[in-house]
């Protein structure tokens, strides 16, 4: 038996056993009325489509430039780089324990960093291209992080910095920051919600480098005692919640890396020959080198730099690396080399080895 | 960020495409675009009287 009321007031008391199918429908419902604060935290995973998360290598997954460095301010795992203000800072690449199960969704690798002189304001950073990046709105940053040795100094929190960019007359930095954080030598997973002021009346610079810059392990006092922090799955998402880390493959994760940095030739490591591709000589002393297509476009065009190194086989002697680029390609510099014979071609390779790549770097 | 070395390198027709120069210690061809980090550093340190960049051959 079904009962009808027809009225505008308000009935309580009611007992009401199962609803049947088909009794709340979209019209049922007025617009709106289902609010984020009633959905469960269990289910809000589910309703999150797309890329969630704005920071690249969160998962510290991807090291092109290697697994160990002795920093001054220079990037380290792909897209962190410290700012250590006077500090002394060495970061490593650690591998978790496998079927750990301190830190969710089974990351491999985390992010050590250890300060062995302290000073304010050093940190680690992650840069995200453009300043108008979730300007005016609000987001949550999310991390794991454990106090490894050491001892600690007064203060350290998180912050975000939006940078204007440089060239021209660019507005001043803003930093927005986060609350002071407790650490202990156990995985906590720490959150810090942040508004990200607007940028309205702000005046970019005009090199093109302006940035939303997330910070984390920020020294706050001036202590100068050694401690080492380890950080893993870092996440920047759009709202008030911190949401389950996003996974993404390593050639994903290792693609969104080479827009900003890219190793060319001999990137695992593995020792031999890398060909290059090949050229011909102009004349006995000019030869324009073999054009090298980028496997991401970049951000800017790029700086290359060559560990090891290059020659033309059986051919004239190699003087230079870069020549004319892009931020898609970029074309071995022309050469005034020896003992070329004009319309010969030549195989230009590295020398055998290890260590012999290009990097082309356009980090922010 | 210790820049030494700097020269401009000359390609064919395209005039001055990027310095070479020694930056913390490694040698890095820098192109002439100033949203580079290293060549924005380049200018930076040349307008403060730092350094100079010498002309290519």
């Amino acid at each position: 038996m079904a009962v009808v009321i027809n009225g505008s007031g308000t009935v309580t008391g009611l007992a009401v056993g199962g609803l049947p199918d088909g009794t709340v429908d979209e019209g049922t419902l007025a617009t709106d009325s289902v609010t984020a604060a009633k959905i469960p935290a269990s289910l809000e995973n589910t309703f999150v489509s797309g890329r969630k998360n704005l920071i690249i290598n969160g998962g510290f997954d991807v090291w092109q430039r290697g697994t160990s460095f002795s920093e001054s301010d220079n990037y380290s795992a792909d897209r962190w780089t410290d700012e250590n203000s006077g500090a002394s800072i060495t970061i490593t690449q650690q591998s978790f324990t496998l079927g750990q199960t301190d830190v969710s969704n089974n990351p491999k690798y985390y992010l050590r960093w250890a300060v062995t002189t302290g000073n304010d304001n050093s940190r680690i950073t992650q840069k995200i291209e453009n300043v108008s990046t979730f300007a005016g709105e609000t987001v949550t940053l999310s991390y794991w992080a454990k106090h490894s040795s050491g001892t600690l100094p007064t203060g350290i929190k998180t912050a975000l910095r939006q940078n204007f960019g440089s060239g021209g007359s660019p507005s001043s930095v803003v930093y927005t920051y986060g609350s002071t954080i407790t650490l202990t030598s156990s995985w906590q997973k720490f959150t810090q919600t942040f508004t990200v002021p607007s940028i309205n009346g702000k005046t970019l610079g005009t090199n093109n480098n302006n940035s939303l810059d997330v910070s984390l392990g920020w020294q706050d006092g001036t202590e100068t005692a050694a401690y080492t922090i380890d950080f893993a799955n870092v996440q920047l998402e759009k709202g008030s919640t911190a949401t389950d880390f996003e996974h993404r493959s390593y050639g994903e994760e290792l693609v969104l890396c080479q827009r900003y940095f890219e190793k060319l030739g001999n990137p695992d490591g593995v020792s031999g020959n890398v060909f290059f591709g090949i050229t011909s000589a102009t004349n006995a002393t000019s030869a324009r080198g073999p054009r090298i297509d980028f496997k991401v476009t970049k951000r800017a065009t790029p700086t290359i730099a060559l560990t090891g190194s290059l020659y033309y086989l059986s051919g004239p002697t190699w003087q230079s690396t870069a020549g004319w680029e892009t931020t898609t390609q970029f074309i071995f510099g022309s050469q005034t080399t020896t003992g070329g014979v004009a319309g010969t071609a030549y195989t230009l390779s590295t020398t055998s080895g290890a260590g012999n790549y290009i990097t082309a770097d356009a980090e922010l | 960020m210790v820049i030494t070395n700097a020269k401009y390198i000359q390609e064919f027709e395209n005039g001055n495409i990027s310095v070479r120069a020694t930056l913390d210690g490694v040698e890095m061809f820098v192109p002439t675009d100033t949203a580079n980090r290293h060549y924005a550093e380049i200018l930076k340190q040349v307008a403060d009287g730092t350094i100079t960049i010498a002309e290519a051959d």
